[in-house]
C-alpha cells in the first residue's frame, strides 16, 4: 500500500466501485455520492442536452491541454478503459461521453479544488465512437475526443 | 495519426541512398544500398555464403504455424494498401514487387518471394521451410556469428494437427532445438493462458524468454509478461522488447485469456525503451507481432528503437523500411511465415552507437539445405503416433490449393464449398487467415493439408440465420480491419472468405460505404430477408459443434478429386493501377 500511487488507488478504487475510498481520501467532492442524482443528463439521448443539464452550457473549446487514454479497438464494448489528465487550472468537473450510445453521458466527475485533474473508468459503448473528455474550468468546457473502435472481432491473423 | 504522405516519401528518399544510419548514431561507412541492395546471390551454392558484418547480430523467423515440414507456399497476387500505405512496402505483389526490390524475374528470388509462375517454379526450386532444414540454417549463421540471438516472433505453436494435438508441445520441444532464445506471442495465446504459464515456467525456465510489453492485467493494469531482457552480444548490450499481436483478445477467443488486456500500449513502449537505454543498452529491437503498417507507424512514433522486427501480417520484406521518427531513425523488417525464411540482422556497433547495418532475408530452401539430424529425429518422434492419421489421402487437386490473399484462395473456396454442401447453407463464411500452405495441381489433399488449414482451438462450425442487413454489417466490419487507413485500427488477416454471395467492394471508401451489389444466385440480397450462413471459429462462446475438419474431409471424400474453376471474389473498385494488385487480378 505505501508503494500505491495516488493515481493508481483512486484508479483501483474507482473501478472497483469504492467510490468510497476516494471520497475518504478528499479528492472526490462528497457531492458526488451525495448530491441528487443528476438523472436528466444522463437520461439524455444527445451531447447537447446532456452537458446542458449537467452543467448548464453545451459549447465545447477544443484543448490540448486534455490527454484521453482509451484504447484504439475496444477488447470489449461493456468494459471499455478511459483515463482522462488535464493540466488545466481550476478543474471543477470531468465527463466521459460516448458520442454513439443512446445515451451518450457515461459519467460525470465533480473534483474538489486539491484533487489532480485525473479521472479513469471503465464505459459502455455500443459502437464505434468518439469517445468526448469534457473538462469544465472556469466557466468553460474543454474538450478532446478519440475514435474507439467497437468490432464483431474474429478473423484475425 | 497515421504517417502522412510527406513523411512517407521523406522515407522513401531517405531509402533510396546508401548507407543507413540508425538513431543518432555518428555518420559511418555507407556500405548496404536501399533497397535493392541486397540482390541475394543467384547462384545457388551461395544463397547462404553471406559474410559475417559488424558486431551485434539477431536472426529472426516468424508465423512459422508449427510446419515443421516442408511445404508449398504461394505469396499473395493481392496485397492491397490504401492510404498511405498504397504502393508502401508491404502492399507490393509480382511484378511491382521484383521492380521495387531489385529482384531478377524468373529467379529463385522471384520465386520465394512472390506468386509470378507459381506451379512452375515450385516445381522447379521444390519445397520451402521445415524445421530440420531451418534449423541447418540457424546453426550455419550462427557459426559465422558467434554470439548471435535468434529471435521467435510468435504464431509458432499453431497451425498444424501435430501442435494441435500435442497441445503445442511439439513446437515448444522443436524450438528449444532450435535454440531459440526470445520470443513473444499471438497464437500462442490460443491454447489459453494456463497452457501458456505452464510452458513459460517449465518448458522455457532459464531457457527461452517469452516477453510481451504490452499484455496487462485486466484489473489492475499490472504487466504479466517480462517486458524486455538485456544481452550481451560481443560485449554490446542489447535490448530486445517484446509486443504480442495487440488484439488477441478481439480477434481470437478472449474467453481463453479472460484476466489479461492487450493493446498496442505506445507510451509504454517509449517508457521501456527509455528505461533499457537508462540501463545502459547501446541497441534497442523490438521483438513484435503487430503486422508490418502497425510496426512501421510505432516506428514513426517511438523514439529510440533501432529495430522493429515484425511478423503477424506475414510480409516477406527482402529489405527494411528505414521509418524517421523525433529521435532518429527505425528500421522495421517483416519475415514471412511458415518457416519459409530466416532474417538476419547485422548491426555495426561502435562508441555506443548503430554505425551501419546489413540485413538479409534468407529464403529457406529445402533442398539446397540437408536436414538437421537431431531437429529430424524430433520431427519423426513427433508425428509417428498420428502418422496413418495425418497421410489419409482425401482427395486429389486438380487446381493449384492456396489461402493467402485479401479475397478468398482456392483452398478457402473448397472450404466455403464444403460448408454449403455439408451443412445446407446458402452462404457460408470462413476467416480470413493468413496461414495455411499450398498444393500443386496433381497432389493428393491429405488430412495433414487440411489441418494447415483449419488446426485451431476452437473449429466449431455454426448455422445460424441472419438478415441481408446483418451481413452487410459483418463484411463492412471485417472490411475496416483490413483497410481502414489508420492501422492503428486494422487488426491483420485478409477479408472473410464467402461462399454464394457475390459483393462489390471499394476499399478505398469509410466503414459503411465498402460493400455493394451484394447478391446470392443472381437476386440482389434483402436487407430484411433472413439467410442460413454457416460459418467456423466462432470467437464469442466455447461450442462444441461439428469442427470444421470433419466437414471439408467429409466433402472431399465424396469429390474425390477438386477443381477451382472460379474464384468467388468480389469485384474490385478504385483500386485500378494498385501496386499491391496482380494484373491478372479480375476487378
Amino acid at each position: 500500500m505505501t508503494n500505491m500511487k495516488r493515481r493508481t488507488l483512486l484508479k483501483g478504487s474507482l473501478a472497483a466501485g469504492a467510490v468510497g475510498i476516494a471520497v475518504g481520501s478528499g479528492l472526490l467532492a462528497p457531492r458526488t455520492v451525495l448530491a441528487a442524482w443528476p438523472k436528466d443528463a444522463f437520461k439524455a439521448t444527445s451531447v447537447d442536452e446532456a452537458l446542458n443539464s449537467l452543467v448548464g452550457q453545451s459549447q465545447l473549446e477544443g484543448s490540448d491541454k486534455i490527454e484521453i487514454k482509451a484504447p484504439d479497438i475496444a477488447e470489449n464494448g461493456a468494459v471499455v478503459p478511459v483515463s482522462v489528465e488535464t493540466t488545466i487550472d481550476g478543474v471543477e468537473s470531468i465527463s466521459i461521453i460516448a458520442e454513439k450510445n443512446n445515451t451518450p453521458l457515461t459519467s460525470a466527475y465533480i473534483l474538489s479544488p486539491r484533487a489532480e485533474g485525473f479521472v479513469a473508468t471503465r464505459i459502455k459503448m455500443s459502437e464505434t465512437s468518439s469517445v468526448i473528455a469534457v473538462v469544465k474550468a472556469g466557466g468553460t468546457l474543454h474538450s478532446t475526443g478519440k475514435e474507439v473502435k467497437v468490432t464483431i472481432g474474429g478473423c484475425g491473423g | 495519426m497515421s504517417l502522412s504522405r510527406r513523411e512517407f516519401l521523406q522515407m522513401l528518399a531517405i531509402a533510396g541512398m546508401s548507407g543507413i544510419h540508425l538513431s543518432g548514431c555518428e555518420s559511418g561507412s555507407s556500405t548496404q544500398k536501399q533497397p535493392g541492395g541486397v540482390k541475394p546471390n543467384a547462384a545457388s551454392s551461395d544463397l547462404y555464403d553471406i559474410p559475417a558484418f559488424g558486431n551485434v547480430s539477431v536472426m529472426h523467423y516468424t508465423d512459422c504455424h508449427a510446419q515443421l515440414m516442408p511445404v508449398y507456399f504461394r505469396e499473395p497476387s493481392i496485397n492491397l494498401g490504401v492510404a498511405d500505405m498504397h504502393g508502401r512496402p508491404p502492399h507490393l505483389v509480382g511484378e511491382k514487387f521484383l521492380e521495387y526490390y531489385g529482384i531478377k524475374p524468373g529467379s529463385r528470388e522471384a520465386h520465394a518471394f512472390t506468386y509470378l509462375n507459381f506451379e512452375e517454379a515450385a516445381r522447379t526450386f521444390g519445397k520451402v521451410g521445415g524445421f530440420a532444414h531451418l534449423s541447418t540454417l540457424v546453426k550455419r549463421i550462427r557459426a559465422q556469428r558467434p554470439g548471435s540471438l535468434l529471435l521467435d516472433g510468435g504464431d509458432t505453436w499453431q497451425g498444424s494437427a501435430t501442435s494441435l494435438w500435442t497441445n503445442a508441445q511439439d513446437m515448444v520441444d522443436a524450438q528449444l532445438l532450435l535454440g531459440v532464445d526470445i520470443m513473444t506471442p499471438h497464437w500462442e495465446m490460443t491454447y489459453g493462458a494456463e497452457r501458456v504459464l505452464e510452458i513459460i515456467e517449465n518448458d522455457f525456465q532459464g531457457r527461452i524468454e517469452f516477453l510481451a510489453q504490452n499484455v496487462v492485467d485486466n484489473d489492475w493494469g499490472d504487466p504479466i509478461f517480462k517486458p524486455y531482457v538485456i544481452r550481451e552480444i560481443n560485449g554490446v548490450p542489447t535490448a530486445i522488447i517484446g509486443q504480442a499481436f495487440p488484439y488477441t483478445p478481439i480477434a481470437n477467443p478472449g474467453y481463453m485469456i479472460p484476466d489479461w488486456s492487450f493493446g498496442i500500449r505506445d507510451e509504454r513502449m517509449q517508457q521501456m525503451v527509455d528505461q533499457a537505454r537508462g540501463e545502459g543498452a547501446q541497441v534497442v529491437i523490438v521483438l513484435s507481432h503487430n503486422g508490418a503498417d502497425v510496426d512501421i507507424k510505432m516506428a514513426s512514433q517511438v523514439r529510440g528503437i533501432d529495430a522493429i522486427m515484425g511478423g503477424h501480417t506475414h510480409d516477406a520484406m527482402p529489405q527494411p523500411l528505414v521509418v524517421s521518427n523525433s529521435g532518429g531513425k527505425t528500421l522495421v523488417t517483416n519475415a514471412g511465415s511458415n518457416s519459409k525464411f530466416l532474417g538476419v540482422l547485422d548491426l555495426d556497433v561502435k562508441n555506443g552507437k548503430v554505425r551501419d547495418f546489413k540485413y538479409h532475408l534468407l529464403p529457406v530452401f529445402s533442398n539446397l539445405l540437408e536436414a538437421d539430424a537431431e531437429m529430424s529425429a524430433h520431427i519423426e518422434a513427433v508425428r509417428a503416433p498420428y502418422k496413418d492419421k495425418l497421410a489419409e489421402e482425401l482427395a486429389v487437386t486438380d487446381t493449384t490449393l492456396y489461402r493467402r490473399g485479401n479475397f478468398n484462395g482456392t483452398f478457402d473456396q473448397l472450404i466455403c464449398d464444403a460448408m454449403i454442401e455439408e451443412m445446407g447453407a446458402e452462404i457460408a463464411f470462413s476467416p480470413g487467415f493468413r496461414w495455411g500452405t499450398s498444393l500443386l495441381p496433381g497432389q493428393p489433399i491429405t488430412f495433414e493439408d487440411l489441418m494447415t488449414q483449419t488446426a485451431l482451438t476452437y473449429p466449431s462450425t455454426t448455422l445460424n440465420n441472419m438478415t441481408g442487413e446483418r451481413i452487410k454489417v459483418i463484411l463492412e466490419d471485417v472490411a475496416d480491419n483490413i483497410f481502414n487507413k489508420d492501422p492503428y485500427y486494422q487488426q491483420g488477416g485478409d477479408m472473410v472468405r464467402v461462399g454464394g454471395l457475390k459483393y462489390s467492394i471499394d476499399p478505398t471508401a469509410t466503414i459503411g460505404n465498402r460493400i455493394s451489389d451484394m447478391e446470392l444466385n443472381g437476386k440482389p440480397i434483402d436487407p430484411n430477408k433472413e439467410y442460413a450462413v454457416a460459418g467456423w471459429a466462432n470467437v464469442n462462446e466455447p461450442l462444441d459443434t461439428r469442427p470444421i475438419w470433419d466437414v471439408v474431409a467429409s466433402y472431399l471424400r465424396n469429390q474425390k478429386t477438386v477443381s477451382i474453376t472460379e474464384l468467388n471474389t468480389p469485384k474490385l473498385k478504385n483500386v485500378a493501377g494498385n501496386p499491391g494488385l496482380a494484373k491478372t487480378f479480375q476487378q
